[in-house]
C-alpha cells in the first residue's frame, strides 16, 4: 500500500464520523453562546464547563459500554424496563457516579476562582451540579439504554452504538441541562450578591 | 472507577482554568464560544481514530515506527486533512448559526481563521501525542487499544482548549 493510498483510505473512513460528531459539537456550541447572560452571571460556571462535560462522556461511555458487554454475555435481556437487577444496578451507579463527580468539580471550581481573589457562590455551582447531573442523568440513560439495547435487538452491535451516542448527545444534553440548571438557581436566587 | 474519574476531573478543571481566563473576549464574542465544545471533542476524536488504526497496524506486526513507513505517514496525512475539511467548515457553521440566534459580532473571516488555525494545530498536536502515546506503549510492552485510546482522548480534550487559548489570544 502506498502512503497516498492509505491517507486517502483512513480520510474517506472517518470523514463521516467526525461530520456528525462536528455536527453534535455545533449545536451544544450554539447553547453554549446561548448561555453567554447566565455564563456572565454566575462566576465559575464557565470554568466548569469542560469538567462536567467529561463527567458525563466518560460516566454515560461506560454505562453504555458495560450495558454492552452484559447484552454480549447473555447477563441481561434487551428489554426496555428498568426490572432487571444488573440494568438497575448499572444505571444507578452511573448517577450516582455523576452526581458525586459534578459535585465535586463544583467543589474544586468553587476554591479555584476563590483563589484568584473573586467572589463565587457555593450554593449556585452545587446547585448546578446537582440539578443538572440529575436531569442529564436520567436523559443520558435513557438514550444509551435504548439505544443499545433497540440496536442490539436490530442485529447491531452495541459495543459500536454506545460511544458515538454518548459522544454526540452528551455535550448537547450536558450543556442544555446546565443552562436549564442555572437559570433554575438565578431565578431561586441562590446566586447571590451583584455578578461581577 | 471513582479515582479515576477524579483525577480525570481535576484534569479538565485544569483545562476549565484556561477557559475561564478566556472569559472576557468569549463573552464579548460568543461566536468564539459556540466554537468551545467542538474544538474540546474534535482533538480527542482525531487522537483516537489515529491512535486506533496505529494500533491495529501493531498488532498486525504492519507498523514500523520509521519515517519511511507507509501506514505511519498515510494516517497521519489523513489525520491533518480531516482537521482541514472538517475544521473551517465548522467555522462557518458557527458563524451562520450564531448570525441565525444571535448577533455576529465577529466577521466571517476571524472565525473561519479562528476555527482553521485551532483544527491544523490541534491535528498536529494529536499526531504527536498518538504517536508518542503508541510507541510508549509498544517500548512498555503494554496493549496500545488499552492505554494510548484514553491517554490520547483526554490530552487532546485538554490540549483542545489550549490551542483555541493561544490562537484566539494571537488573532482576536
Amino acid at each position: 500500500m502506498s502512503v497516498r493510498e492509505v491517507a486517502a483510505g483512513g480520510y474517506r473512513e472517518a470523514l463521516p464520523v467526525l461530520a456528525v460528531s462536528a455536527g453534535g459539537g455545533l449545536f451544544a456550541g450554539v447553547v453554549l453562546g446561548g448561555m453567554e447572560a447566565e455564563l456572565e452571571a454566575i462566576p465559575g460556571l464557565l470554568l466548569l464547563v469542560p469538567a462536567l462535560l467529561a463527567i458525563r462522556g466518560n460516566v454515560y461511555g461506560s454505562l453504555g459500554a458495560r450495558l454492552a458487554s452484559a447484552l454480549h454475555q447473555g447477563l441481561v435481556e434487551p428489554r426496555l424496563s428498568l426490572g432487571d437487577r444488573r440494568v438497575r444496578a448499572a444505571v444507578a451507579a452511573a448517577i450516582s457516579n455523576g452526581l458525586a463527580m459534578s459535585l465535586f468539580a463544583a467543589t474544586v471550581g468553587f476554591l479555584l476562582v476563590l483563589l484568584q481573589g473573586r467572589t463565587a457562590s457555593l450554593a449556585a455551582l452545587l446547585g448546578i451540579a446537582l440539578i443538572a447531573g440529575l436531569v442529564s442523568g436520567v436523559v443520558l440513560t435513557t438514550a444509551v439504554v435504548t439505544v443499545v439495547f433497540v440496536g442490539y435487538r436490530r442485529g447491531l452491535d452495541p459495543d459500536a452504538l454506545a460511544g458515538p451516542v454518548v459522544t454526540t448527545t452528551g455535550d448537547v444534553v450536558g450543556l442544555a441541562t446546565m443552562l436549564f440548571a442555572a437559570r433554575t438557581v438565578i431565578a431561586l436566587g441562590l446566586v447571590g450578591g451583584s455578578p461581577a | 472507577m471513582l479515582p479515576l474519574l477524579a483525577v480525570l476531573t481535576l484534569v479538565e478543571l485544569g483545562s476549565g482554568l484556561v477557559l475561564d481566563t478566556l472569559r472576557e473576549t468569549l463573552f464579548e464574542f460568543p461566536s468564539l464560544l459556540v466554537l468551545v465544545p467542538v474544538t474540546i471533542g474534535m482533538g480527542g476524536n482525531l487522537g483516537s481514530i489515529l491512535a486506533a488504526r496505529l494500533s491495529t497496524a501493531f498488532h498486525l506486526g504492519l507498523l514500523s515506527f520509521s519515517p519511511d513507513d507507509e501506514r505511519l505517514v498515510g494516517n497521519t496525512l489523513a489525520t491533518v486533512g480531516l482537521a482541514l475539511t472538517v475544521f473551517p467548515a465548522v467555522g462557518a457553521g458557527a458563524w451562520l448559526l450564531q448570525g441565525l440566534f444571535g448577533a455576529t459580532e465577529l466577521g466571517l473571516p476571524t472565525v473561519l481563521a479562528v476555527a482553521s488555525l485551532s483544527g491544523l494545530v490541534l491535528a498536529l498536536i494529536a499526531v504527536a501525542v498518538t504517536l508518542a502515546a503508541t510507541y510508549a506503549a509498544y517500548r512498555l510492552g503494554l496493549d496500545p487499544d488499552e492505554v494510548v485510546i484514553p491517554v490520547v482522548t483526554n490530552t487532546c480534550d485538554v490540549l483542545g482548549v489550549v490551542v483555541l487559548f493561544g490562537v484566539v489570544r494571537a488573532l482576536v
